[in-house]
């Protein structure tokens, strides 16, 4: 450990790539995930390549499945539809569940908030609800619904409902005393109080609910739709196992796992485009 | 000097003045599982219109809650807090506080903290009007170029300048502050504090602050009002500072009885009052 030895080869890098350091470095985190990715591959690849595995390798996989990766437009009618538009139905039904219990969750978490009596009233019945298990909402909902579409959104809709009514309550709640005692000492109005004070504190805390509100939507979704039946990703899936397509349920469960990070991730956004620019983390 | 030296001379004149703020027999109990908790015990206090009073002690003498029983945050058990003959209820304008971790909505720009309390107090004004109001008293503080920034692009001492400003702007009959330059370095507090007296001259104003800091006390104030321990904390001291007016801090920094006064502030602090942990 010489100093020529250690700044030599430091130099000549610096040198010769220059310009080209910045794209480097972003290369240069890819690596490790890359590297995961493969070696998780590669240990697939060898527990499945024996010849009595119940799993294909992952090149069976891909081979089985090039139909479905190259085109995932194509609609033979029914069920029979590529995974992009399994994915967009199961999406429509996740927008409209999650945007209903966006608006009823942010609007009785405010409500639960702002009041003690509410608070103490209906925050042991949240408690206990959110940890129902989203797939036990789903015969009830088929009693009250009589039909799959409107059962599998409630089912999204109470899924997603309680992080965010949870995590509204909670910014509310969350307030620094400060913020309400200048709010009584310039005896602002109600409605000043709610959009110079109450919304902006507990914008932060909405957007921790929503996130966690669309991953749960998104876990429901799937499990819904497998019991649900028709076009839906959810179903996708356990058609295929039904059909025995194991390679098609890998492939689907990849796709699942993409669009619920880009669900996240969207979130994420939005809350980065909506959130007072002191209140972020 | 001789002025400085005999407080006798510089009495106020307030003996002629009907008091403007009275802590009448003022007590606060918290009920606790574990029997009643005394905070402050029977204070009676006057204060005349214009006055400049410090109130000092160490943390837990209940100086916060007293502060909030004239904010009218938070009603005392026993007696009561009256402001030119009317007891104090609940918060209002007419006593602004300015509080130690400034409470500034951080969301909105200096210019918009001060509008928010403009408009909500004199909702019958002209956009005009409220507009000036802001400007000017931005102007104060000598913080009209920053009106539009938000408090996390300003200093310390800019935001506590921007409190006094909201404050003020609202023509309040009692300014409060509560350690309002404690979080402050040395020499923006001493900036401050010159400011604070100016601004006290200009408007007239009855200050009620509290403090840690003893010649903060003494530098501003017409009288410092020495809390004993809690709990059940009452006045222990009320010292007057006979200091000419205007101040200056070098001068009064050569006075010897700037020396009597500080010695005595520690002695009634230090060793009559010490605290447990002290």
């Amino acid at each position: 450990m010489t100093a020529p030895l250690d700044i030599r080869p430091a130099r000549s890098r610096f040198n010769l790539q220059k310009f080209a350091n910045s794209s480097l470095d972003a290369l240069k985190g890819l690596v490790p995930p890359a590297v995961a990715i493969l070696i998780f591959l590669v240990i697939w690849q060898v527990l499945t390549m024996g010849p009595d595995a119940n799993l294909p390798t992952p090149v069976r996989t891909v081979q089985e499945t090039w139909e479905l990766i190259i085109n995932p437009f194509f609609n033979y009618g029914g069920t029979d539809k590529g995974l992009f538009w399994q994915v967009w139905t199961s999406l429509q039904r996740v927008a409209l569940g999650f945007t209903l219990a966006a608006v009823v969750g942010i609007a009785l978490g405010i409500l639960v908030g702002t009041s003690s009596l509410m608070y103490s009233a209906l925050d042991p019945l949240f408690q206990i609800l959110r940890t129902v298990p989203p797939l036990a909402w789903l015969p009830i909902s088929l009693a009250a619904f009589q039909q799959a579409n409107p059962s599998a959104i409630f089912v999204i809709f109470i899924t997603a409902i309680w992080p965010i009514i949870i995590n509204t309550t909670e910014g509310v709640r969350q307030i620094p005393q400060d913020y309400n005692n200048v709010a009584r000492v310039l005896q602002l109005s109600k409605s000043e109080y709610f959009f110079k004070i109450l919304f902006p504190a507990t914008v932060p805390y909405i957007f921790t609910g929503l996130r966690i509100g669309i991953g749960l939507s998104w876990l429901a979704i799937v499990a819904a739709e497998m019991l649900i039946g028709g076009v839906g990703i959810g179903f996708f899936i356990w058609d295929a196992w039904n059909s025995s397509r194991i390679s098609d349920i890998i492939i689907a469960i990849l796709y699942v796992g993409i669009v619920g990070l880009l669900l996240d991730r969207l979130i994420v956004f939005i809350g980065g485009l909506v959130l007072p620019e002191e209140q972020k983390q | 000097m001789q002025v400085l030296n005999s407080p006798t001379q510089t009495s106020p004149s307030y003996a002629t003045q009907e008091p403007f703020l009275i802590f009448d027999n003022l007590s606060k109990v918290y009920p606790t599982p574990t029997g009643d908790f005394v905070v402050l015990d029977g204070i009676d206090l006057a204060i005349n219109e214009g006055e400049f009073v410090c109130v000092i002690g160490h943390s837990g003498c209940g100086k916060s809650t007293l502060l909030d029983m004239v904010a009218g945050f938070r009603q005392p058990t026993n007696g009561e807090v009256r402001l030119q003959t009317q007891a104090i209820q609940a918060p209002g304008p007419d006593r602004m506080v300015v509080f130690q971790n400034y409470s500034l909505l951080p969301w909105l720009t200096a210019y918009e903290n001060i509008y928010l309390g403009v408009k909500s107090v004199f909702p019958g004004k002209s956009e005009a009007i409220k507009k000036r109001i802001v400007m000017e008293h931005l102007e104060m503080v000598g913080l009209a170029d920053v009106a539009n920034k938000k408090p996390s692009a300003l200093s310390g001492g800019m935001k506590q300048r921007v409190c006094i400003a909201r404050a003020l702007a609202l023509r309040p009959k009692v300014l409060i502050l509560d350690e309002p330059f404690g979080a402050l370095d040395p020499i923006t507090r001493e900036e401050l504090q010159e400011e604070l007296l100016t601004i006290w001259r200009d408007h007239q104003i009855t200050v009620l602050m509290i403090t840690h800091d003893i010649d903060e006390a003494l530098f501003l104030s017409d009288r410092v009002v020495m809390m004993t321990n809690g709990p059940a904390a009452k006045i222990g001291e009320i010292m007057l500072v006979p200091f000419a007016r205007p101040r200056e801090r070098a001068r009064m920094m050569e006075d010897p009885k700037f020396y009597e006064l500080r010695n005595e502030a520690l002695d009634f602090l230090y060793h009559r009052h010490a605290h447990a942990d002290d």
